[in-house]
């Protein structure tokens, strides 16, 4: 293990690591801190100088009432929450077939497949924008929330694909192989053996597309910019919140605090499958 | 058996590869083609050429945009006044080193734009080595330091508006940093002062790529096998010697990672220029490609023009994108 690990310290060399890992912490989370400090203020204390290092004089929860009382907000909210379970459920589940085709079948063409979806996840946003725009105009839902589940269901998809792909290539042939000599079918093999197995996978790569996409601000700013029952809630900070409550930090501070929590209470409560997610690849290279 | 072997992985993946084909990679060809042209995003015709107005009342037509071409027009309109503010900047770093007084000039938005890119370029990265000090100032068991790693981290999982939102407020010129501010001398704040509001919002951005970086480098740590460090000890290796010699090696595969998508991250930039400053202050003084190409776009209906800027950004990024498929391979044929 590198450093040492603290056990073989010199004791007093452990009181000061200690307290200087929650100094740090501290400093770390300051800005954070600070924040949710103003989300118990009033809007006068807030704007008569009480922004600095001050508690809440009265204390106060008005920020949180306003923020989760406007329909708007509370729309854009529970809005995210349709977009994104959708949203996972398509990227995931083409991902899962795709990954099994580019990993346990050989045929031509599938190394330049496989880069494509790699590829696409490299791209910025900006080179979609306009088409994208264009086509759920056509489409006729534009404004709407089923623009983004169209869009996020497709660009989720190729970073999805790089990860089941890589996961199931790790599985055995073998049961795959036996499976087929009892004649079992492509689809069984497929439902029987390999979902069962990539589960895990599954979960970790839930996990990172919900939070990727309950994240999302471009693409709510671009395809849904004037509907609350279609954008996703961090648009809604900016365009409802912001836009109505611009001086009062109370409410601004309530409602960035809002739009945090489902993903960071979704982090605490799956943290080993978020990790596992994200690190896929980073100590294998 | 062979026939089924034969279709079955294209059946699998058909319906992925169709959907991400419209949706991903056909826009990209899309943004190219009305980068040659001029179109306002509103004018459209029906696709036989007719007039929208010539419709009946109850006739429908496949719309088509009424786009004219102007070729490279919109690349050279982009690049037009990019030689002379490289001039005019080379002039001011004379100035500086010969002692001349000497004020920054006046240059383009694009210049800015393509300057403030460079800034986040070179400075974003500065959240990887940031995030190796953590992960090493953190890689150890007891159950006390597992639950601050997580505390040290989650900030990774806030919507970058969010954190755009908490650093808005942290930088505000009467907020928390007022006495630091008053003790510069800066009035106006990080973010409300054209010279600073850049490396304002990179460093809001360190704030969750330091996470991030973190969790990359603590995976790291941990897939070194203890065996290796124990046999360097032995050899007397300790310290930064150690670092150096044995374990930043070892953890090349966290380090590109973490390059790779710091890079990618710095390029794609918008959610906190478009929350915390809104390109602004004074005219783009903290735009960046991204941002200045979504304000042309959707706010001054240059569509082309919009798309013209995108290709630029998608063409800076598909170099980093060559550098690092090519040193993936060069260090896989080392390995």
């Amino acid at each position: 293990m590198f450093p040492r690990p603290i056990e073989t310290w010199k004791p007093s060399v452990r009181t000061l690591y200690t307290l200087s890992v929650f100094i740090v912490l501290l400093g770390w989370l300051l800005p954070l801190i600070i924040i949710s400090i103003a989300s118990f203020m009033t809007a006068d204390q807030l704007n008569a100088g009480g922004r600095g290092f001050n508690m809440p004089n009265p204390f106060s929860v008005d920020g949180w009432k306003i923020a989760f009382q406007n329909d708007d907000f509370r729309g854009s909210f529970i809005n995210s929450f349709m977009i994104v379970l959708p949203v996972v459920a398509i990227s995931v589940g083409l991902a899962t077939m795709a990954g099994f085709a580019l990993s346990k079948y050989r045929f031509r063409g599938q190394l330049l497949i496989f880069a494509i979806f790699i590829g696409g996840n490299f791209v910025p946003f900006q080179i979609l924008m306009v088409p994208v725009l264009r086509l759920t105009q056509d489409l006729g839902i534009y404004n709407t929330k089923w623009a983004l589940i169209f869009f996020h269901g497709a660009f989720q998809t190729g970073f999805c694909v790089f990860f089941m792909r890589n996961f199931i290539a790790q599985l055995p042939s073998e049961l795959l192989e036996a499976a087929r000599v009892e004649g079992a079918s492509e689809w069984k093999i497929f439902t029987r053996i390999v979902l069962p197995l990539v589960k895990p996978a599954i979960a970790a790569l839930s996990v990172l597309i919900f939070t990727f996409v309950w994240n999302d601000f471009f693409w709510s700013l671009v395809l849904t910019p004037a509907s609350p029952d279609g954008m996703l809630a961090p648009a809604g900070l900016n365009n409802i919140i912001r836009g109505r409550f611009y001086n009062a930090w109370n409410v601004m501070a309530a409602g960035s605090m809002l739009v945090a929590l489902p993903p960071v209470i979704m982090f605490f409560l799956l943290q080993k499958q978020f990790i596992a997610g994200l690190t896929l690849g980073a100590s294998k290279g | 058996m062979g026939n089924v072997n034969r279709f079955a992985p294209w059946l699998f993946l058909f319906p992925a590869l169709v959907y991400f084909f419209l949706l991903v990679i056909y826009p990209i060809f899309g943004s190219f083609w009305i980068s040659f042209h001029d179109w306002n995003g509103t004018t459209f015709q029906c696709s036989d050429g007719r007039s929208l107005l010539e419709l009946e009342e109850d006739e429908s037509c496949r719309r088509v945009p009424v786009m004219t071409w102007v070729g490279l027009d919109n690349y050279e309109r982009f690049f037009e006044k990019t030689p002379r503010d490289l001039e005019r900047i080379k002039n001011y770093w004379v100035g500086i080193f010969t002692g001349e007084p000497v004020r920054w000039p006046r240059i383009s938005v694009e210049s800015k734009v393509l300057l403030n890119n460079i800034k986040w370029l070179v400075l974003f990265p500065a959240a990887i080595p940031i995030g190796l000090a953590f992960a090493l100032f953190l890689n150890q068991s007891p159950t006390w330091v597992r639950i601050t790693k997580s505390m040290f981290f989650f900030p990774f999982v806030l919507s970058p508006a969010v954190i755009a939102f908490v650093f808005q407020y942290f930088y505000d010129p009467a907020g928390p940093l007022k006495e630091i501010y008053n003790a510069l001398g800066w009035s106006s704040g990080l973010i409300g002062d054209q010279n600073k509001a850049t490396y304002g919002i990179i460093a809001a951005g360190w704030y969750p790529q330091i996470a991030y970086c973190m969790i990359i480098y603590l995976a790291g740590l941990t897939a070194i096998e203890p065996e290796q460090i124990e046999a360097a000890r032995l050899d007397g290796a300790k310290g930064w010697k150690l670092l150096k010699r044995v374990i930043l090696p070892q953890l090349w595969p966290a380090t590109f990672i973490a390059l790779v998508v710091t890079m990618i991250g710095a390029l794609r930039s918008f959610d906190l220029v478009q929350v915390m400053t809104g390109g602004g202050p004074g005219r783009g003084s903290t735009d960046v490609l991204a941002r200045y190409m979504y304000h042309k776009t959707i706010f001054d209906q240059d569509y082309g023009y919009g798309a013209t800027i995108a290709v630029i950004l998608f063409v800076i990024m598909l170099v980093f994108i060559a550098i690092f498929i090519q040193q993936m391979i060069h260090h896989d044929e080392e390995a």
